[in-house]
């Protein structure tokens, strides 16, 4: 619990969380308007309402390898183990704090986009919270934003670099696991089962659902499937960042 | 008590530390003291648990650091600086600190005040000046009220008035009881604040002897007179028992009060033009010693003087600014081989010829 408070003055006594959590928002806001008035508001559905959570876990994930990162650019993260010797547990306190963080983000901005995307749309496809699929594509976004929240400290520390730390969260999701469509044959079938692909099918509506008209790829992992491949990758990361940081001088 | 046993650090194939052996003790300061890229950085960083030893072991007070319960408590350090995150304000840094250790919040403002800081404690430390920086290192260091002390270079870049303070900080904690190693390149630097010395180059140690000891081994004071008749001087001198040496026209004294020299000459009604203390050897004498040991050499000679080092001291003084002759070469008591600083004993007057790092080769003390 120490190590927590410890974490949290060090996240929140510099400026760049707030301006993360607050674009968080913003995202998740803006989608939802956008949602809820395109074509007066007849596209509204629960999943769309939900579009700027896919940025917003982006941005998080920035947030939470910066909380590293940064801590080996300015070497405060040689303070922190002369403060706090027994390495691993620096690096729970830093991710149990970083999960907390990412799944009240999560949660707070993924009813926030519901409600204002709810309260927009046409009252001829009302948004309601009836079944078990529209309760996962909602709070969902909270287990995935904590995984995400892993990923982006293992990364952190394993790349000890801003700059190769985001680059590689953010080409990874946004281009690595498209071009890996390009693969003939096996491709489509590789690029479902990856990491942030196969977690985007947890909050999505599941395979026979329509969206504009088109419909979602088929095959690929379950919803739970591909929460289970996302927490696998952010548990072998995580592991091996700590194994790294043990035997890594500071 | 700091004990460092058979310490080895390779960085690949480099050695860097080489099996490394000495102790700290208690209630006096230990000067650290090796040429740039001797290992000091690298050993202190073992001590504390930042790098992991090669080979071999380093304790304080029979513990690794990693073992030590709230080590802050224990161990204080300050080994750079610039170990801040430049937008997290004094207070804020020295808050999680205090934290992490189960030190009391009062106390975080008790170290701003006895460094100096309450006034800025909300101010981004990325604003500060190096000298400010330093005292927030040394507030972080302090947190704890630590038995135990590791400085690494700590005065290097700092103006004269803050050399001044640190140094006095540092004689103070050691008076208290407490173990202080501080590490320099600067031998004349650590004449003046270490009571002990444990001298390393290349990774393996020199000495491990008191200050006053290894400066005595390493150096002889000599005093400079120049006379007119130097000769009759030299003469008489001879008849005193004294060693004297005659020297591109003057005459080198050893072991002898300059004011017995001089009351010798009054008494004989010879005129003195010059009567001078010499100490500019003990710079020389730490070259000797780990010259061969310095990681890198220069391979420019800048033309040392006909008679090797600070002989004449006018010589030296003119390639400083003007008014800052070292005030070790106005005669004073038995030349204090220390005396002959220029950092430390004209605070404030001449700030830009205060160079603590890289070698300048008019300047006695820039070692």
């Amino acid at each position: 619990m120490t190590l927590l408070s410890v974490e949290r003055i060090k996240l929140f006594s510099t400026r760049s969380p707030y301006w993360c959590l607050a674009s968080i928002l913003a995202a998740a806001l803006l989608f939802a308007l956008l949602m809820g008035t395109i074509e007066g508001g007849r596209q509204a559905t629960t999943y769309l309402s939900q579009t700027g959570l896919q940025i917003g876990m982006i941005v998080f994930m920035v947030l939470a390898a910066l909380a590293v990162t940064t801590e080996y650019r300015f070497g405060t993260i040689r303070v922190s183990f002369l403060a706090v010797p027994r390495r691993p547990n620096v690096l729970i306190a830093k991710t149990v704090l970083l999960v907390v963080l990412a799944a009240v983000a999560a949660l707070v901005c993924s009813f926030a986009a519901f409600f204002l995307t709810k309260a927009l749309a046409s009252p001829e496809v009302p948004l309601t919270l009836s079944s078990g699929d529209d309760w996962r594509m909602v709070v969902g976004h909270t287990a995935l934003f904590a995984l995400a929240a892993v990923i982006a400290v293992a990364v952190g520390t394993l790349i000890r670099q801003s700059a190769g730390a985001i680059t590689i969260l953010l080409v990874w999701p946004l281009l690595l696991e498209n071009l890996v469509q390009l693969i003939p044959k096996v491709g489509r079938d590789i690029h479902n089962w990856m990491p942030f692909t196969a977690a985007a099918n947890f909050v999505s509506p599941g395979p026979n659902a329509q969206v504009f008209g088109q419909a979602l790829q088929a095959g690929g992992p379950t919803a739970v499937q591909g929460l289970l491949v996302f927490a696998a990758t952010a548990v072998v990361l995580w592991a091996a960042a700590l194994l790294v940081l043990l035997r890594r001088d500071a | 008590m700091i004990e460092v046993k058979e310490l080895t650090k390779f960085f690949g194939k480099t050695l860097a530390v080489d099996h490394l052996t000495f102790t700290v003790r208690p209630g006096a300061v230990t000067g650290f003291l090796g040429p740039n890229g001797a290992g000091k950085s690298t050993t202190m960083r073992m001590i504390l648990g930042l790098d992991n030893p090669s080979t071999g072991i380093a304790l304080i007070d029979g513990k690794r650091y990693a073992e030590l319960h709230q080590p802050m408590t224990r161990v204080g350090s300050l080994l750079d600086a610039n170990w801040i995150h430049p937008n997290r304000s004094a207070r804020a840094h020295l808050r999680w600190m205090a934290r992490a250790n189960g030190i009391k919040e009062h106390r975080v403002q008790q170290v701003l005040d006895l460094v100096g800081l309450t006034e800025v404690a909300g101010k981004a430390a990325g604003q500060f000046s190096l000298g400010m920086k330093q005292r927030l290192g040394l507030a972080g260091a302090l947190l704890g009220d630590p038995e135990v002390l590791l400085f690494d270079e700590p005065v290097n870049g700092l103006d004269p008035e803050g050399i001044l303070w640190i140094r006095t900080f540092m004689r103070r904690l050691a008076a208290q009881g407490r173990t202080v190693l501080v590490s320099s390149h600067l031998l004349s630097e650590m004449a003046q604040t270490a009571d002990h010395l444990i001298v390393i180059g290349r990774g393996r140690l020199i000495a491990d002897s008191s200050t006053r000891e290894f400066i005595s081994a390493a150096t002889r004071s000599t005093v400079l007179v120049r006379s007119p008749r130097a000769g009759e001087l030299q003469q008489l001198m001879h008849r005193n028992g004294w060693s004297v040496q005659a020297q591109d026209g003057a005459l080198v004294v050893s072991d002898t009060p300059i004011e017995q020299i001089g009351d010798l000459a009054a008494a004989s009604g010879i005129p003195l033009h010059e009567l001078s203390p010499q100490s500019g050897s003990l710079e020389q004498a730490f070259m000797q010693l780990t010259g061969e040991s310095a990681q890198y050499a220069s391979h420019w000679d800048p033309g040392s003087p006909p008679t090797g080092g600070v002989t004449d001291p006018y010589a030296m003084a003119g390639a400083l600014p003007a008014g800052a002759v070292p005030a070790g070469a106005v005669p004073g008591p038995p030349a204090g081989p220390i005396t002959g600083t220029v950092t430390g004993a004209a605070p404030g007057t001449m700030p830009g010829a205060v160079s603590t790092t890289g070698p300048a080769p008019t300047d006695p003390d820039g070692m």
